[in-house]
Parts: C-alpha cells; structure tokens; sequence
C-alpha cells in the first residue's frame, strides 16, 4: 500500500506534551515538513526556548540547543557565528520573545543575523499558567489582568512583525495563522521561504504564528480558533510585513 | 621562547586567546577590560575570525553559550557589573557544561562602584554568583607575562573539563604595562568534542546542549556527575605558589597585584630579621587547601591581605580550620595596600601582638 502520510523525518519518535487543542504541534510538523522538503537536517541547528516548549529538543532530530527565556537569538548568534555554513533556527513564544528577549530579538534582526526566528503568539504565558504577556489583546482576561488588560494600566500589546520589519537587516517577516487548513498552508509555504532566506544568506528571517492556548483562554478547542480569529487576527493582521518582493 | 616585548595586560590577554586557537569573542564595552575588544576586533579581522560586540553582557555570554556548544574555542570579557549581567548564562553553562574563557578584570564595587582596580568579587566569581551547585576553574595571575600563560592553559582547562574558566584580574594587571615573552609554539590540546551540536550530518543521532533536567531524579544523578568532574579537578589542577615559607615567622596570603606588594614588604621585613613567607593561590577555585597544612603551626601566625573587606579571608580560615590565628589587612574603592602598612602590621604580629 502506497504510503500517503507520515511523520516527517525531521520530528522525532517523542509523543509531543502539549495540551489539548494547542497549536503548537502543528506549528512543529510544519517546521520539520521544510527541514524534510529542504533536506537540511544533518546541517540544521534548532535552539529551543524557556516555556512551552522548552524541551522541543527532544522533538526535533535535528541538532538542538536549550537557551535561557529570551536569549535563543543570541545563542542562535553564537552557532551561526561559529557555524557560518549551517541553518539555525529560534523556535519561541511570546513571552520568551516580546518581553525578556527583546533586546536579543530586535539586535538580533538589527545585525542580519542569518537565522530563522519561528514566533508562535497566542498573546499569554502558557507554561506558568496563562499570565498576562506582552501580546496580551486589551481587555483579556488573565491570572495577572483578571478584569482584562487596560491600557492605562498595562499597556497595548505589542506587535512584534510590525517593529522588527522597520529594521534594515530584517530580511522577511510574515505573520501567520494555523486557525484554519487554508492557513496552515500558508503558514508553511512562510517558514519555508524564511528559511531558503537563511539558505540564500540574506539576513534575518522570521514567521509569527497566531496560535491558541485552550488551557489558559479557558476555552474549548474550537472556540479558541474562533475567538483567534475573531480578536487576535484584527489587531495582528496577517501578511508579508518585510521581503514581499523577495526572490528565493 | 621569542624576544621579550613591552604590553598592557588587556591586549596580552587578548593576543593569548588568539595564540591559543581562539577565533570567536564576544563582549560590551566596560572599563579597565575594554583594550581586549579593540585588540580582538582588529585582529579577528585580520585573520578571518569572529568579533561581536553584542547589545548586552546578557547577549554576549549567551553568544559564548552558542558559540561553545558549537565546539569551537570562544572567549567573552568584561569587569566586575558586567560579570554580575553574565551570571545567569554563566551558570546554564557550568550545568551545560560548556568549554569557555570568561575574563574579569575587577573594579571597585558594590553598584557602578568606580573603574578603579579591586578584589571585591571574589565571592562572585569563587563561590558563583549564579544559581545552583556549581563550580567554575578561577585562575588568578598576577604578572603580565603570567596573564599570557594562564589565558592560553584557561582554554586547555576548559576543554579538557568541559567547564567555563575564569581569568580573575584587578585593574592593574589589565590596565598596566610589563614586559611579556610568547613562546614559538602555544601548548594547545585537542579536545574529543563529539557532544557538540553542529549538525548531524546524517552520521548519528542528534546532539542536544542542555541545562534543564525535569526530572529530580535525572538532575539529581547531572549534579552528583558535575560533583565529581570538580573533585577530578580539585585533586589535579590546584595551583598556588609558595615563597619564603620554611621557617618563616608570619605567612601573608594575597593574590594577584597584592602579592606583588607583598614581596617587597617580605625584602623590608628581611631587614629587620623577620622572616615573612607567602602564600599565593593561582588557582582561586579549586583553592589551594593543602598547601596550608604544611604551614599550619607557624609562630606567629598568618595574615591575609586583599583588595576587599575581606573575602579570600574566609578561605584561608577554612584551610587553616582554627590551627593558627588568622588577622585580615584590605583596602576598598581602588586603594591598594602599602607596604608599609602591611610591614606594620607584620612586625606587630612578629613582636606577639
């Protein structure tokens, strides 16, 4: 019998962890479809964040390395300095990416660096239990905004596509969904240019993927992808923010 | 050995981790280590290296964590604030266990403090001023000729444990000018680093750096290896150089610069028939405990002096465990101590008081 699905290669035998309804599997095989479809994985580097996916080492097959919360662009820094020939990629969330990493984030992309950032937004903290996050929308509730985020008391969140495509060694930025199959189609055809950005030796290269969090909305699975739909996708619209015209 | 030629410390350093096979630096500017970047960033050019000067401490050592799990040899430098920034990486690569140098050229503290020259974080850099059980290899030079030979034995260290070494100098020895001989041909030993993440290449399962083990058990069983590579490391590789000590009357113990004000107070105390010895630890971790006990039972005791309030004191206490009185001499905020102020007290101890 012809084999019509399976497991890309790129992705271990490890049963993933995350919870029900959580996007961030998805998120994971599409990244190991391109390392598969680009066969990179034997000159590929992975480093893997502080939170939900702090251990996406043990996923990926490619060679990984754990970073402390918000430092995977300069550790990415440090393996693409002394590895100028191979792939590296970042693989954080927005907490690890938009408040304790941003100074490593935005001089990251500041510097060109040659490294591919996948930034997975589901606007809270998940692994400590659904905490207000810098891309927290306004009005939502969290264990630390339980009556909604204010703006005059927290802010606005931050749109983190919007910042980094204002600097020069920013070579692609695209947002992403993986709310629906159209989507997640999309969102892989995106990593699979950020990364034959990084191949092509362009500069720096990064996908933000709206994604959900069941266990800290509070919400079913399907209701998740209908409230990202319905809040997340107006105030982070989708599209090319940085290299629309780029040839790969 | 080549001729001997005049240069500051700093750029000693620098052209001793080149000497050693260091071809990836990555630091923030700070006074008195900032000489080591400007030499860096030339010479990384010239020969097709890399230099970063990164946006942070933070950034640079994690730079220095990505770098060294790439396997190559790698360097950051940075004085007394800058170390306390590179501490949380400092100690995910002691539990990683990373191969990297780590220069501090100490400042006077606590906060902003002042640029000049100090001791004070000796406990930082000894005890660890990051989190968790861990220990990193402290080497405490105190000549610039002796910057040059430790910095190139930091890498060989580093990677023959697989754990981050640390140059521990004062401002002077960063700042000041002395002659300094290299040697034709650096003694560099090649590493087996098969763990590093470099891609696997289709050759094998994959490699993963890492310092989080969820597991109490697994992290438990991680610690109880790390104990054991420090005691491998303690038995082999502890250093101190012990001068004038037999039949001496009071023993100083200093390190770094105030050893040096030490042997001349050792030429002044000679004069008025006091014989002073020296103790004067190279390596501060593993610290040199038993070279004490050969001394224990001196006279008139011993006397520690430090360019702090007092923290390699506590060591010495430890090693000597209550077998001898112990007095403290230190200076702070960029003062050295005299010789005269420490013959004083040497003549008081000598006269039983």
């Amino acid at each position: 019998m012809a084999i019509v699905f399976k497991k890309p290669n790129a992705l271990t035998d490890k049963p993933f962890h995350y919870c029900p309804g959580c996007t961030h599997g998805i998120i994971h095989r599409l990244v190991a479809e391109v390392i598969d479809e680009l066969e990179i994985e034997g000159n590929t580097v992975g480093v893997s964040p502080v939170g939900c996916t702090y251990n996406n080492y043990e996923y990926f097959s490619c060679d990984m390395v754990q970073a402390a919360h918000g430092r995977a662009p300069a550790v990415a820094t440090g393996l693409k300095r002394a590895l100028p020939d191979k792939v590296v990629f970042t693989y954080q969330g927005d907490g690890d990416l938009a408040a304790i990493g941003t100074a490593e984030i935005v001089h990251a992309a500041t510097r060109g660096e040659k490294i591919t950032t996948i930034f997975v937004n589901n606007a809270i903290y998940g692994m400590t239990s659904g905490q207000m996050a810098p891309t927290t929308l306004v009005g939502q509730v969290t264990t630390t905004s339980p009556f909604g985020r204010k703006p005059q008391l927290h802010g606005y969140p931050v749109k983190v596509s919007e910042m980094l495509a204002t600097l020069e060694g920013a070579a692609y930025i695209e947002r992403v969904s993986v709310d629906s199959i159209k989507n997640i189609i999309k969102a892989k055809k995106a990593i699979k240019k950020a990364f034959q950005v990084q191949l092509a030796g362009l500069g720096f290269s990064m996908v933000e993927v709206l994604s959900t969090c069941p266990t800290n909305w509070g919400m079913s699975p399907v209701k998740s992808l209908d409230w990202l739909r319905e809040n997340m996708a107006e105030h982070y619209p989708l599209g090319v923010y940085k290299g629309k015209d780029l040839e790969v | 050995m080549g001729k001997r030629i005049l240069m500051k410390g700093n750029e000693v350093i620098a052209e001793a981790a080149l000497r050693a096979g260091c071809r990836h630096f990555f630091g923030y500017p700070i006074t008195p280590q900032t000489e080591i970047s400007h030499y860096m960033a030339k010479k990384m050019e010239e020969i097709g290296g890399v230099f970063l000067q990164a946006e942070s401490e933070v950034a640079a050592i994690n730079m220095v964590y990505g770098a060294a799990s790439a396997g190559v040899r790698v360097m950051t430098s940075s004085s007394s604030p800058g170390i306390s920034l590179k501490q949380e990486g400092i100690s995910y690569s002691a539990c990683a266990e990373l191969p990297m140098v780590i220069v501090d050229i100490v400042r006077c503290g606590p906060g902003l403090g002042g640029i000049l020259p100090a001791q004070c974080d000796y406990f930082q850099v000894v005890k660890g001023g990051g989190h968790g059980d861990y220990n990193l290899i402290v080497l405490a030079p105190a000549s610039v000729q002796e910057l040059y030979e430790l910095t190139v034995e930091a890498f060989n260290l580093a990677d023959r444990y697989r754990n981050p070494v640390v140059i521990l100098g004062d401002g002077y020895l960063g700042q000041m000018m002395e002659a300094v001989e290299f040697r034709d041909e650096e003694p560099i030993e090649k590493a087996n680093k098969d763990w590093a993440t470099t891609g696997h290449g289709g050759k094998r399962t994959h490699n993963v750096t890492t310092s989080i083990y969820i597991d109490p058990n697994v992290l438990e069983a991680h610690n109880r290896k790390l104990q054991e590579k420090y005691r491998v490391i303690k038995e082999k590789e502890t250093r101190a150089e012990v001068f004038n000590c037999d039949g001496a009357d009071v023993v100083v113990v200093a390190y770094g610069t105030v050893a040096r004000v030490v042997k001349n107070v050792i030429k002044d105390a000679e004069k008025k028939g006091i014989k002073v010895g020296l103790i004067r630890p190279i390596t501060l971790w593993p610290f040199p405990t038993e070279v004490f006990d050969k001394y224990a039972t001196v006279p008139k005791g011993f006397l520690t002096v430090e360019m702090s309030a007092g923290q390699m004191v506590e060591d010495v206490r430890l090693a000597l465990n209550g077998r001898n009185r112990v007095e403290f001499h230190g200076r702070m905020g960029g003062n050295v101590p005299t010789q005269k102020d420490i013959l004083e007290i040497v003549c008081q101890m000598a006269d039983g008081q």
